[in-house]
């Protein structure tokens, strides 16, 4: 299969300080002059960081691994994980329509896509935010049919299920990945058949959780901690009710919430937000919301407002009465 | 059926305590210096007895492989390797092992590069296991934690690292020598052999290539002895395995059982019947996508071995089933398996570069119809002219699953051709 650079290249390519610490680590897996073992691993890495393999970063992990740019080159294009164009900026499905998920409805999974990412494999949506490809078996044919998304397998599909885990990633969450109709792992649907005694302690299989640990299912990997924002199972904003004007009192002093200051206040007034047990109703899809029509990301839940104003109600009610 | 107490894998659904503490509550980790301390001779003399044959689809008997290492060293350094680059179409199970159920693998790590004289394993995991590769790297970071890898392993006297290592999407790669390569970080082109890899391996050193399932299954049988594990199943077949059951069975599944059960056991009893009843089954292929198809007749009796798949004309390949039932378009089925095969082709050997090409092409004519019925023996001829003339296994691998559906399904492919051409069915396809 024919397989080459994208003709529109970025100027330059470096790891993160904290990638770059990781793919030192990892070169010293191998022996003295072997470094270039580590090819695959540290493109994959430069993938991770950028959202594929560029020119530049070709030619710098060529260089850092003292190999030929060629042979990189030639790495790059030989493994079909690595994205040898731009993806979508959110999420790059990549639908697996080998034999066990083909007769399973992988089919149907890539008619969504072709309705409602774009055309052709590999081509980004118009929006910019997505891209699609149908790739070969990902051995998890068990739980077919199914998709990675990011770094995460979603399994026992259906079109209508996939439509909609395809809104909620538009509405800007990344849903729980692992069996999408509720099984644990690969075990028989309702029913153990096999190793039916033992504490069922873990919540969720191996996989699962550690999509849930790190929360990085469509995030950049820079080396540093996955922010708030992309972390998983992000909710769907939901716009919380708001009044036309404070209600007959005057507006609560929203100020006494830590991180609220003056300009916040009268961004949130301006919202529509005028008092405390306003904001001590918000649930998280409605946090979602407030935060992204505030300038500050991840501070309503960093600064934890919905719980403060909570406190502060309960306080105003305990007085009162 | 198997029961738990015999199973080898005990958290392979992952409910239960994944962690080394819950590991060892399992029974993991028991004596390994006591294992060790037996000796190399002794624990390869005991994988042989045990006539444990590899897991990742060829059946090469294990211990004997071991055996080949060389006894001493020359100043190379040894190397086992395992090979968790699990792409073969329907194969879901080593996942499970390692995800789940990873001490099973890091102790026969151990247990297996000390019979060989290795201090050093690399595991190759596919690419596309992200999850999979964290989650083992925890077990792995456990293990040193606690001493039993590492400088003198268990208070054994043998050091022992194990290192992760992963691919980036290539099927290729899971053939032992194209896996080799890739870990030097070279395109996984297969390499002539020989030299074999027990002599002349990674780096140039003595290696031996092992799939996950075989190595995580050694330390049990060592515990639990030879005779035990050789008890399971028929001569020659012997022991549990892992099992996967896909597509049109009720209740698909991953599960471990004795090796020798029949098909029709396997999926009544775990994949919870063939949808819509067992007489709406139409064909199986056994182990993953280079085992011939079996058409339905042939199933009910079937017995999941390696004679039994033998027998057939088929064979176990990793054992994970792919169910088709009466609504399968079959040719289409097998017709994806060659597109499998042509992109996953590393292009290294003409007959194989150009033949999974033709063969998908004649494929794509045959699902349509719109071919002549001569070339159904031409794709014959094609697949005849691909087998035995590459270097790997792939080119055969693309072959058989055609020629199973030529051997079975002929008529049906006929029909298809007459019908584009007439407009009618024939008696055969109308029954």
């Amino acid at each position: 299969m024919l397989r080459r650079l994208s003709p529109h290249q970025p100027e330059s390519f470096e790891f993160t300080p904290a990638n770059l610490d990781w793919a030192k680590a990892w070169i010293a897996k191998y022996p003295e002059g072997r470094q270039a073992s580590a090819v695959i691993p540290l493109l994959w890495r430069a993938q991770e960081q950028e959202g594929w393999v560029t020119r530049p970063a070709i030619e710098y992990i060529a260089n850092m691994l003292g190999m030929a740019e060629i042979r990189v080159l030639e790495v790059a294009t030989f493994y079909f994980m690595f994205q040898l164009q731009p993806i979508g900026k959110v999420a790059h499905f990549q639908i697996c329509g080998t034999t066990s998920c083909m007769i399973c409805g992988a089919e149907d999974l890539i008619a969504v896509c072709k309705r409602r990412i774009a055309a052709n494999p590999h081509e980004i949506s118009a929006d910019g935010r997505f891209s699609w490809e149908e790739v070969e078996c990902l051995g998890a044919c068990a739980n077919a049919p199914m998709a990675q998304i990011g770094k995460d397998y979603y399994e026992d599909l259906t079109a209508e299920g996939f439509e909609t885990l395809l809104d909620e990633f538009e509405g800007g969450a990344v849903p729980r990945p692992g069996s999408q109709i509720g099984r644990f792992s690969s075990e028989p649907l309702d029913g153990l058949s096999s190793l039916t005694e033992g504490e069922r302690i873990e919540k969720a299989n191996g996989s699962v959780t550690r999509a849930m640990e790190h929360g990085d299912t469509i995030a950049s990997i820079t080396g540093e901690p996955v922010t708030e924002r992309a972390s998983f199972a992000a909710p769907i904003p939901k716009q919380p009710e708001t009044l036309p004007a404070p209600r007959a009192e005057g507006p609560d002093d929203l100020k006494i919430i830590k991180g609220i200051g003056p300009v916040l206040e009268e961004k949130l007034h301006g919202l529509g937000y005028y008092h405390f047990d306003q904001i001590a109703g918000w649930t998280d899809a409605e946090i979602a919301w407030v935060d992204t029509h505030l300038d500050f990301h991840g501070r309503v839940i960093r600064e934890r407002w919905v719980e403060q104003a909570r406190v502060i109600v309960a306080e105003t009610a305990a007085q009162d009465a | 059926m198997l029961a738990d107490t015999d199973r080898i894998f005990t958290n392979i659904y992952g409910m239960y305590d994944r962690s080394l503490a819950g590991a060892r509550k399992r029974g993991l980790w028991d004596d390994t210096a006591g294992i060790l301390g037996r000796g190399r001779d002794k624990i390869i003399e005991e994988m042989k007895a045990s006539g444990l044959r590899g897991r990742g689809g060829a059946g090469f008997p294990t211990g004997l492989k071991w055996s080949f290492m060389p006894k001493g060293s020359d100043g190379r350094p040894h190397y086992l390797v395992v090979n968790a680059d699990e792409s073969e179409p329907g194969t879901c199970k080593d996942r499970e092992i390692m995800r789940h159920d990873p001490h099973t693998l890091i102790e026969g790590c151990l247990v297996a590069g000390f019979a060989m004289g290795a201090h050093t394993a690399y595991i190759y995991l596919r690419g596309e296991y992200i999850r999979e590769r964290e989650a083992l790297q925890i077990a792995i970071d456990e293990a040193y934690d606690a001493g039993l890898i590492g400088p003198n392993a268990c208070g054994s006297g043998w050091d022992f690292d194990i290192y992760l290592h992963h691919g980036a999407g290539a099927y290729i790669c899971g053939e032992e020598t194209a896996l080799l390569e890739s870990l030097e970080g070279r395109k996984g082109m297969p390499r002539l052999k020989p030299p074999f890899p027990a002599n002349t391996g990674l780096y140039g050193c003595p290696t031996t290539v092992n799939n996950v399932e075989s190595i995580a299954v050694a330390p049990t049988i060592l515990r639990r002895g030879a005779g035990w594990f050789a008890g399971i199943g028929r001569p020659n077949n012997v022991g549990t395995k892992l099992f996967a059951m896909s597509g049109h069975v009720n209740r698909p599944c991953v599960v471990e059982e004795a090796m020798g059960i029949t098909m029709r056991e396997l999926i009544d009893k775990h994949g919870g019947g063939v949808r819509g009843g067992w007489d709406n089954l139409k064909a199986i292929i056994p182990g993953g996508a280079s085992c011939p198809v079996l058409p339905a007749e042939q199933c009910a009796d079937a017995i999941m071995d390696f004679d039994g798949m033998r027998e057939l004309k088929s064979s176990l390949g990793t054992a994970c089933m792919i169910v088709m039932d009466k609504n399968t378009d079959v040719v289409k089925a097998i017709w994806r398996l060659s597109k499998f095969f042509k992109h996953e082709s590393c292009g290294q050997c003409t007959p194989c570069r150009e033949g999974t090409g033709w063969m998908m092409r004649v494929m794509d004519r045959l699902v349509t119809g719109e071919a002549e019925v001569e070339e159904i023996d031409m794709l014959l001829s094609v697949t005849k002219q691909v087998e035995g003339h590459t270097i790997c296994a792939l080119g055969d691998a693309a072959a058989w699953p055609i020629q199973g559906l030529i051997r079975h399904f002929r008529n049906e492919i006929e029909d298809r051709i007459k019908y584009k051409k007439t407009g009618r069915v024939s008696a055969v396809a109308a029954e």
